[in-house]
């Protein structure tokens, strides 16, 4: 009993005051890319052509957060002149066309849709599904529920039934043998309801594009409301998704 | 030639070189490592210029042994004689449709058809969706009931299906169906372009991105014949440690909460993420994505990074001990811990446990000591004391390892190699060779084997996840335990679904 007095006292108050004070990520993150629009068509090339995600265009230049996985290698290449990865977190949308972006995403809050607020505004239970998944979205998902994000404090759960459920939190790029178990999980859950892909695999297949064995693309299979783009997204990211489209 | 040749960790050898048996003395050799404390590493089948082949490699105390033959289209089990086999064997048939005839458990490993267009060996068309058909074992009697969970699960975790054949509370036996994670990972890795290998390695497992990403860094070096400084691979070794320290916290915090002692769960919970944080300080992401790549690093430690690991790791230690102390000297949680899920060395060394898994079991194998890559070389190994085979030695063997890869951290922290941060962007291949790495992930040993034609591309990519011998010690570990045990034995192996699944 004394160690766990004592124990407590040495851990103290961990929670963090985001959203209402700012956070500060360590400077070496990769979030949000900033693109110079302005930046020589051939650097742009050089990096579109050496992209592994092939998430570069070179007639728009602009970054597909959908498929990128932040591996920083464009701006290695470019020496930060054609784009900077930011320490900006924030960069869940509400379409997937805005995720093709030179860095700017349009205000998520303002895009989200109305009854979601109105109706889960003050409560929100979500259903995970891992299709595919490599653990990491899995994994910086499940620490939203640890003290320093402290999830439920802003009424938002992860629930172990989709009968409990408003919503499915997809990850991964829907394996072909999880097609079947995710579309039954989605109708298993009563309308209205919303639908999260989180991480460049449920938004595009990810490093798996183009793999036989995966769908690649939730919205192919169901109509996605909220993305959220990362490889895996940085918890800050998903909360800061969540608490904007709902909230 | 010899019938077996001894092999180095990482060694590039020109495939003429590896013995080529026919398939009975192949057969003999491999049982008979088996049968003389050897362990499977890779054995697998591929395709050479319209031919089926298989090829093996077999550890042996710190030995290293690979061989090979021409794959017959049916042949008679290893598996029939050596459970070591087992998983391997399943696999050969699911990928390329050769049968091991008389194997005592042959089902599919995960649920695809095969790359041959042989006849499925299990007889599946693949009209059906998952599982098809799967003769789950089953147990019958007037009180037997069945238990079934998954493929989605509840919480935040990978897709999986249990089936528990139980009598009343007890468990007979568990039986574990995966393969709903099922990527293609091999196939994507032998057709994609380069540019796209170290992002699939780094999702393979991405908890292990560091480990997988090791392999394929080490196995294209040997190939392309790049050499790493001294200041990336301290880099790299720094960074496994710290995906191993990140994900034992993480579980032990877990294993806590599933005997309902909370306030450890909260702290490790909380303190897991400070070490993601650390691994965010080395290369920018909390997985390790985009830092180890074939040649070296991407970003090298400075005098900052460094300093701001030291002084985190300092305020964090005492508090990962004094929580630690905390887990382990409270009798409600060693009440749970003692005597529950024991798989005992005799199984753990017929069916390979690897890890904390088999370590816990009395097995000492630590390919960082075994095999060492990177700095491991020059570092002390650690040793086990607890090695009971239940979810304590689990619990204990792991509570070790944070103290020890602290201890390695620091000590590589002191040193004062810089890493250049040189990564090539195109490399050559030395065609037609063979090249098989192995390291210590936080699981267990990960391997990748590659092999190319004649002219540099890839001619097989395989990859094993420490999972893939591991998942079995989970199923042993449930005979004749209460079901209720279950997360309890489930968190203390930890394994991965997509590991496993590739």
């Amino acid at each position: 009993m004394l160690k766990v007095i004592k124990n407590r006292l040495e851990q103290g108050h961990r929670t963090s005051k985001y959203p209402k004070e700012p956070i500060e990520l360590y400077k070496r993150f990769r979030g949000m890319p900033k693109v110079d629009s302005n930046c020589d068509a051939s650097l742009v090339k050089r990096c579109a052509d050496a992209c592994p995600q092939d998430a570069i265009n070179t007639e728009t230049k602009q970054i597909d957060l959908g498929r990128c996985v932040f591996c920083g290698l464009c701006e290695t290449l470019s020496e930060g002149q054609f784009a900077k990865f930011s320490n900006n977190f924030e960069m869940g949308t509400a379409n997937r066309d805005d995720l093709f972006t030179h860095g700017d995403l349009p205000a998520l809050a303002a895009h989200s849709k109305k009854h979601f607020k109105k109706l889960f505004g003050r409560s929100l239970q979500l259903r995970q599904i891992s299709a595919g998944g490599c653990n990491a979205c899995e994994a910086d998902t499940n620490v939203l529920n640890t003290p320093f994000f402290d999830l439920q404090r802003f009424g938002i759960q992860f629930v172990a039934s989709p009968r409990h459920a408003d919503g499915i939190h997809v990850t991964g790029p829907i394996s072909e043998n999880m097609r079947q178990a995710t579309i039954t999980t989605w109708e298993s859950i009563p309308s209205p309801k919303v639908v999260i892909a989180s991480g460049a695999c449920a938004i595009s297949g990810g490093p798996f594009h183009g793999s036989d064995e995966v769908v690649g693309d939730l919205n192919s299979l169901i109509p996605v409301d909220l993305y959220i783009p990362g490889c895996p997204p940085h918890p800050l990211t998903t909360l800061h998704a969540l608490l904007n489209y709902f909230k | 030639m010899s019938n077996l040749m001894h092999i180095q960790n990482n060694e590039r050898l020109s495939r003429a070189n590896i013995p080529h048996l026919d398939f009975d003395t192949f057969r003999k050799e491999l049982l008979n490592l088996a049968a003389n404390d050897g362990q499977v590493v890779q054995f697998f089948a591929y395709e050479d210029q319209g031919s089926y082949k298989l090829l093996a490699v077999m550890r042996q105390n710190y030995k290293l042994f690979v061989t090979g033959c021409d794959a017959p289209d049916n042949f008679a089990s290893l598996t029939a004689e050596s459970e070591k086999f087992h998983m391997f064997e399943r696999e050969i048939g699911e990928q390329y449709g050769l049968k091991a005839e008389g194997h005592p458990w042959y089902k599919m490993v995960r649920y695809h058809e095969n790359y041959t267009g042989k006849k499925d060996v299990f007889d599946n068309n693949y009209d059906q969706d998952i599982p098809g058909n799967y003769p789950y074992f089953t147990v019958e009697g007037e009180s037997v009931h069945e238990v079934a969970v998954g493929p989605v699960h509840a919480g935040i975790i990978e897709p999986g299906h249990f089936r528990f054949q139980c009598c009343g509370e007890r468990v007979f036996h568990l039986e574990i169906q995966l393969g709903y994670q099922h990527r293609g990972v091999e196939k994507l890795l032998q057709t994609v372009p380069y540019k796209r290998w170290p992002i699939i390695a780094e999702t393979i497992a991405g908890d292990t991105t560091i480990g997988h990403s090791l392999c394929q860094s080490q196995a294209v070096e040997a190939l392309a014949d790049l050499k790493v400084d001294e200041g990336a691979s301290i880099v790299r070794t720094i960074a496994l440690e710290l995906e191993r320290i990140a994900n034992h916290i993480g579980d032990l915090g877990a294993l806590s909460l599933d005997v309902a002692f909370n306030p450890p769960a909260a702290y490790f919970g909380r303190i897991r993420g400070e070490y993601l944080n650390l691994s965010q300080i080395l290369g920018g992401n909390r997985f390790g994505r985009g830092l180890v790549r074939p040649g070296g690093v991407t970003h090298v430690m400075g005098a900052e990074q460094k300093q701001l690991l030291r002084e985190k790791l300092a305020e964090l230690t005492p508090e990962v001990e004094h929580v630690n102390d905390l887990i382990f000297t409270a009798a409600s949680v060693l009440g749970r811990f003692e005597g529950t899920g024991t798989v005992s060395h005799e199984n753990a060394e017929k069916i390979g446990l690897v890890g904390y898994s088999g370590r816990a079991s009395g097995l000492s194998y630590d390919a960082r000591a075994t095999f060492p890559t990177e700095c491991y070389g020059k570092l002390p190994a650690n040793s086990n004391e607890k090695t009971d085979g239940d979810v304590c030695s689990r619990g204990t063997v792991r509570r070790e390892e944070i103290m020890h890869s602290t201890t390695l951290i620091n000590t590589l922290l002191d040193k004062e190699e810089e890493a250049s941060s040189y990564i090539p962007e195109t490399i050559e291949l030395a065609p037609d060779s063979f090249v098989v790495s192995i390291n210590e992930a936080w699981r267990g040993e990960v391997s990748h084997c590659l092999l190319t034609d004649d002219k540099g591309e890839i001619l097989r990519y395989k990859v094993k996840d420490p999972s893939f011998h591991n998942w079995t010690g989970l199923a042993l570990s449930l005979r004749d335990t209460g079901i209720s045990d279950f997360p309890l034995c489930n968190k203390s192996f930890n394994l991965s679904y997509c590991g496993f699944d590739i």
